[in-house]
């Protein structure tokens, strides 16, 4: 079983990214299960939400507290909430952000993770330019299939057509093709610092 | 089909596919999504011939339900919480008049203090109301057991209550199988009212009953859900045979057969149970798991049958009895009385805590040596209780509780769990 827990804010798309992570994961097959986690979900609040995925049925209805990959969809959230909370050394570590891992202050956190498993990604970026909103989820969802090869970019996308319609889907589609180059060019180069 | 979806949505779709005629919404978290799923279906033409009546408050949705059964229509309502607090005086006429209305409740916990949370308080204080009360471990069981309640309310005249765990179930994405519509149709035959308001036949429902007949009125309602125990089985056979699966029937049981330890529970923490009790097992402990589908009518001889090997028990609920302790507890008892099978009660999961394989590790390691009291809570802040208490020792105005104890957490929010 693979977990993912993902951070960010009210009203970022914390909770639908889950979902299209999830959905992503079933139309490739898999078991998958998709939940927030319900606290203070006031729009700009630090929120959470997590997914699983599986080869079979998941049973297991936990907070997912040791996770094998995190995602982190608002950079500033590194000041306040304990995102890296049960990261294993093996785990995978997304975070939406333009600056780099040492204007971060994540050396430290790079070093102990195998190379290439701590990606930066302008997902921000990527959703501007495309939706016009600062919704980050389909780059990272995106970033996460090229760092963690667990699924397709094809599946992301046809995730989000099949959630959204429209202009939406299709920019979304392109947020997460452009996500997914980026992470793949990163890790072609050898780049992780 | 399979489908990746919401557990509320896909509850939507299942009471869509039984036709239901009158549906009253009014929100409340976690059971919102769960009406807003109807509507939408209503309202785009999948669900025809169905009035969705937006009502005022929860005592509303529940006499309309009332008025709309009594009139031979099949009527559904959702709530939670407050909620059914709110609605419970008609909650219990629904069931005294034998009205076979469908609600899904949406578990969370009461307040005060103010808990928007998943735990099974709600449910439990109309555990005496009447109604059946079926409760669900996953979202497919829930999505089932919607279709079976229509056919067991219907069958027996009693309104049927599913009990599915609010956000871990209802705000839960995962893989389910929705059945189609002429499988549904096939399983589920219009609704034929042993009672109806019928203005060229007219009848009154509701009569005023004194001391000579509301004994047997009473007894009636009893018996019904005695008859419910047989009937639960041979639906949920039946539905097996439509659907091709297992979903519901009054208990189910998980690597029961040499297990000197069973743990009891309901709802969707059986799931983190199970496989916490996957991995004791490989570590050579012998134990299993007691899941009870049906809570009202309560089994006693199915749960009796499947403990009596047992040598210890542990009940895990979600539901304090405050001044007793265990609530579901006290009829896993009732079942095994005149056994010498050792019992603890575990309150467990209130307001949302999350109950976790790790605490279950713990709690069922304690009690495999014996270390658990009678009633214990899994995962309680000892501190924090004491050092209430000590400030309520040292000085008469403390203030309120529940701010006093925040107080203490600081920051919340900041960690996960």
């Amino acid at each position: 079983m693979f977990q993912v827990r993902i951070h960010g804010r009210g009203g970022q798309g914390v909770v639908t990214a889950a979902e299209m992570l999830s959905l992503a994961a079933f139309r490739e097959g898999r078991h998958a299960q998709a939940f927030p986690s319900f606290g203070s979900e006031r729009t700009g609040a630090p929120v959470m939400a997590f997914a699983r995925i599986d080869e079979r049925e998941i049973r297991l209805r936990e907070p997912i507290m040791t996770p094998d990959a995190v995602i982190v969809q608002d950079r500033t959230l590194l000041l306040q909430v304990d995102v890296f909370q049960g990261l294993g050394d093996r785990a995978f570590v997304l975070i939406n952000s333009s600056h780099t891992v040492a204007e971060l202050g994540l050396n430290e956190l790079a070093a102990r993770l195998p190379a290439g498993h701590l990606q930066l990604v302008p997902a921000t970026q990527f959703a501007m330019a495309q939706l016009g909103r600062p919704l980050p989820g389909a780059a990272m969802i995106a970033a996460f299939a090229a760092l963690t090869r667990l699924i397709s970019l094809a599946a992301v996308q046809s995730a989000y057509r099949e959630r959204f319609s429209g202009k939406v889907a299709e920019a979304n589609a392109e947020v997460a093709r452009l996500a997914h180059e980026h992470v793949q060019a990163r890790l072609e180069e050898g780049v992780h610092v | 089909m399979f489908k990746q979806l919401e557990g509320s949505q896909a509850v939507a779709e299942a009471v869509a596919l039984c036709r239901p005629e009158v549906i009253c919404a009014y929100p409340i978290s976690p059971q919102t999504h769960i009406v807003e799923g109807v509507g939408a279906l209503v309202k785009n033409g999948t669900l025809k011939d169905c009035e969705f009546i937006n009502v005022e408050s929860e005592f509303a949705a529940m006499s309309v339900a009332i008025g709309a059964s009594a009139a031979g229509a099949r009527a559904y309502t959702a709530t939670a919480s407050q909620g059914l607090l709110f609605m419970a005086e008609a909650v219990y006429n629904a069931s005294g008049l034998g009205l076979p209305i469908v609600m899904t409740v949406a578990n969370r916990a009461l307040g005060a203090p103010i808990n928007i949370w998943n735990d099974h308080s709600d449910s439990m204080s109309q555990r005496d109301c009447g109604w059946i009360q079926l409760f669900a471990e996953t979202n497919q069981e829930a999505l089932d057991l919607h279709i079976q309640a229509f056919r067991l309310a219907e069958q027996l005249s009693l309104p049927v209550m599913v009990c599915m765990d609010g956000y871990i179930l209802t705000h839960a994405f995962e893989r389910l199988d929705i059945p189609e519509q002429a499988q549904v149709d096939a399983f589920l035959p219009p609704y034929e009212p042993r009672q109806v308001l019928d203005p060229a036949e007219p009848v009154s429902i509701g009569a005023m009953v004194g001391p000579e007949a509301f004994m047997e009125v009473r007894y009636l309602a009893h018996a019904k859900q005695m008859q419910a125990l047989d009937l639960i089985p041979q639906i949920a056979a039946e539905f097996r045979q439509v659907f091709g699966r297992d979903s519901g029937g009054l208990v189910q049981t998980y690597r029961t057969e040499d297990a000197e330890t069973i743990v009891v529970a309901l709802g969707s923490v059986l799931g983190t149970i199970k496989d916490t009790v996957d991995e004791m097992r490989e570590a050579g402990v012998k134990i299993g798991v007691l899941g009870i589908k049906s809570f009202r009518p309560f089994p006693l001889a199915a749960v009796r049958a499947a403990l009596q090997r047992a040598k210890r028990l542990v009940v895990i609920e979600k539901s304090l009895a405050v001044g007793i302790g265990g609530i579901v507890a006290t009829d896993v008892r009732m079942a095994m009385s005149g056994s010498e099978v050792k019992g603890t009660t575990v309150i467990a999961g209130l307001g949302g805590r999350a109950i976790t394989k790790a605490s279950l590790h713990r709690t069922l390691a304690a009690a495999l040596e014996d270390k658990l009291d009678r009633v214990s809570f899994m995962d309680l802040d000892t501190g924090m209780v004491e050092r209430h208490l000590q400030r309520e020792r040292e000085k008469r105005r403390t203030g309120p509780i529940a701010e006093a104890l925040l107080r203490d957490v600081g920051t919340v929010g900041a960690r996960v769990v």
